[in-house]
């Protein structure tokens, strides 16, 4: 990024309207992938100048008792429905939970999930982080889950979404394909970084489990019936003739949220619809980068 | 600009938790719980009795549910006591008419201000566990081990002298606990908390004290309140949450708990209580269901160790 400039440019302009059309493989209209956040958040974390953890003093018992929801059953029955209609996950993972419980990340990666970096934990922040401090959760990132699960990590989610100026360019120079942070897309695109090759996935905050449910305050029936909605419009525009071709569409979850037991009933039900409807892409971050690389190459 | 050295450094990165309060284990893995006659889902319902001073103290923190305006604030002081004199006789006859014998989590200034309350629940067949003392009697990290062992004695005898048991369980207000919270418990003598919600079982500690997660998403404070939902659509929450826990039981074998954590000022009014009724009656016509108090889901684990 161009740090202190009121532009970041981060990315060239390029409006929806006049694209090259996308088209994604068998010609399906939207890839649609779902991204697992697979985090550890601590009990007792260290204080970061620029950012609190949890709201109470520690142990924040709700804060973290309803994250640990996740590892213990959330995770479970999210996996559980997702392989159930043939959705791999494609994990936003605090690497520490390789270390805290393997039995997780064992469970993701032996249904075929990509995993791709979302910091060390989710209660430790990049803000602030020296050139040689970023470099050390990155390349922690890298050897941890290689050690874990033998993948070379692809991309990067920024833990609790923190970043410093040089982030982009740091994954980029390490050879990651993507990023998750930025928000100004439903299909990828280029992101200008120092040195590297690195594309912007679409990844979604507006309808992320978290902002269904805490921001816009939705049951879980509506959250349900959103994600529909939005699969519907992504795929019908993808159709248009003339239009910018092949969408993205992301299913950004945490297990302690849809693998609550009120909840996960409905999500399944997105998922059947989704993969009956015949125009959707099932796939992962990765493998939307390598099509999407094909075409601009 | 860069950050302290040690902030990148991680004693606790180990196997399992990043703290020894109690062993991590997951659902599929877990031994299978069984629930008396065959019942799968037990649906535990704690009502939090509350009693809000009119005088709110922010030390260690403010409770939910606590005073709002400038002094005298007669909205919610008088709000809340409906629940307790109104509300909470509307939620024991819908209880009595279903069948249905539940927790009471009790502040003590309840047994102290109002004792026929607790008279009226004892006689119903329900349990009373403590709540804290009033709602002032907050628990966070800082506030000093004496204190709040002494905020937990006060609870417990003060509830006894009135319920003629003492209490066996034990809810924090806001579920919000200091590190001193579990061992000063399992001192006190008490069995089971409920304040760590975090499964859809019962667990313990490595204490041996016993938690009974009490969901607060399924809560009526959470799903009326905080996100502004229907009651209906909470009594289809429910219902939804019931039909997968019953289902994921079968499969997988082994009981699941189903907590239903209610408040006499939110549930208990006029415009919601036909739809709770409906609920408690649509919960108890399945057969998968055993309500079931908090001291019979622990007596089912075979009691604290």
């Amino acid at each position: 990024m161009h740090e202190g400039a009121p532009d970041p440019e981060l990315y060239d302009f390029s409006p929806y309207r006049g694209r090259k059309p996308l088209v994604w493989p068998g010609d399906k209209k939207v890839a649609v992938w779902v991204s697992p956040n697979l985090e550890y958040y601590e009990i007792d974390p260290p204080a970061n100048p620029h950012r609190k953890s949890w709201a109470k003093p520690h142990p924040d018992v709700v804060g973290y008792a309803h994250r640990d929801h996740a590892n213990r059953v959330g995770h479970w029955r999210m996996a559980e429905v997702m392989s159930k209609h043939g959705f791999p996950g494609s994990v936003s993972l605090s690497v520490a939970l390789c270390q805290h419980h393997p039995e997780v990340v064992a469970d993701g990666a032996a249904r075929g999930w990509e995993f791709f970096s979302h910091g060390i934990y989710n209660t430790r922040y990049s803000y602030g982080m020296d050139e040689v401090q970023e470099r050390a959760i990155i390349e922690d990132s890298i050897r941890t889950v290689r050690e874990a699960t033998g993948q070379t990590i692809r991309g990067w989610l920024a833990p609790a979404l923190t970043h410093t100026p040089r982030t982009l360019d740091l994954i980029a120079e390490y050879g990651m394909d993507y990023t998750c942070d930025l928000y100004h897309d439903d299909q990828p695109m280029p992101v200008r970084t120092a040195s590297g090759d690195l594309i912007s996935m679409p990844y979604s905050l507006e309808v992320n489990d978290h902002y269904g449910f805490f921001i816009y305050n939705m049951s879980p029936r509506e959250y349900a019936r959103t994600l529909i909605r939005q699969y519907e419009r992504l795929a019908d525009e993808a159709e248009n003739q003339g239009g910018a071709g092949g969408t993205v569409m992301c299913i950004p979850l945490h297990s302690y949220l849809i693998g609550q037991p009120h909840r996960i009933g409905a999500f399944e039900e997105v998922l059947r619809h989704i993969a009956a409807d015949g125009r959707a892409w099932i796939t992962r971050a990765g493998d939307i980068a390598d099509a999407y690389r094909g075409q601009i190459a | 600009m860069s950050l302290a050295p040690d902030y990148l450094e991680y004693a606790k990165r180990r196997l399992g938790y990043d703290h020894d309060l109690y062993p991590y284990e997951t659902l599929p893995k877990r031994a299978p719980i069984a629930w008396p006659n065959g019942k799968t889902v037990a649906a535990w319902i704690v009502v939090s009795l509350e009693w809000f001073p009119i005088l709110p103290s922010d030390t260690p923190f403010r409770a939910p549910g606590h005073m709002q305006t400038a002094y005298p604030d007669y909205r919610h002081y008088t709000a809340r006591e409906y629940g307790t004199r109104v509300g909470f006789y509307r939620l024991l006859d819908a209880f009595a008419k279903a069948g249905v014998s539940v927790s009471v989590a009790a502040n003590s200034a309840i047994a102290e201000r109002y004792p026929s309350i607790i008279r009226d629940v004892v006689a119903a067949g329900h349990e009373i566990i403590a709540h804290s003392t009033d709602m002032n009697g907050t628990i966070a990290s800082g506030l000093p081990i004496a204190e709040e062992r002494a905020l937990i004695a006060q609870s417990l005898d003060t509830l006894e002298a009135v319920a003629g048991t003492r209490p066996r369980g034990w809810h924090s207000i806001a579920r919000s606990q200091s590190f001193n919270t579990v061992p000063l418990l399992k001192e006190a003598g008490v069995d089971y908390c409920v304040d760590w919600a975090n499964d859809e079982a019962p667990w313990a500690f490595s204490n041996g004290l016993i938690n009974v997660p009490l969901n607060h998403e399924l809560s009526d404070r959470q799903i009326l309140n905080v996100q502004q939902q229907s009651v209906d659509s909470y009594a289809e929450q429910i219902l939804d949450a019931h039909d997968w826990l019953t289902k994921e039981a079968e499969a997988q074998g082994g009981g699941r708990l189903l907590p239903l954590h209610l408040t006499p000022y939110i549930i208990g009014l006029p415009y919601r209580m036909d739809a709770f009724e409906a609920l408690l009656a649509e919960l108890a016509a399945r057969p998968a269901t055993w309500f079931a108090r908090g001291d019979q889901i622990v007596d089912c684990l075979g009691g604290p160790s």
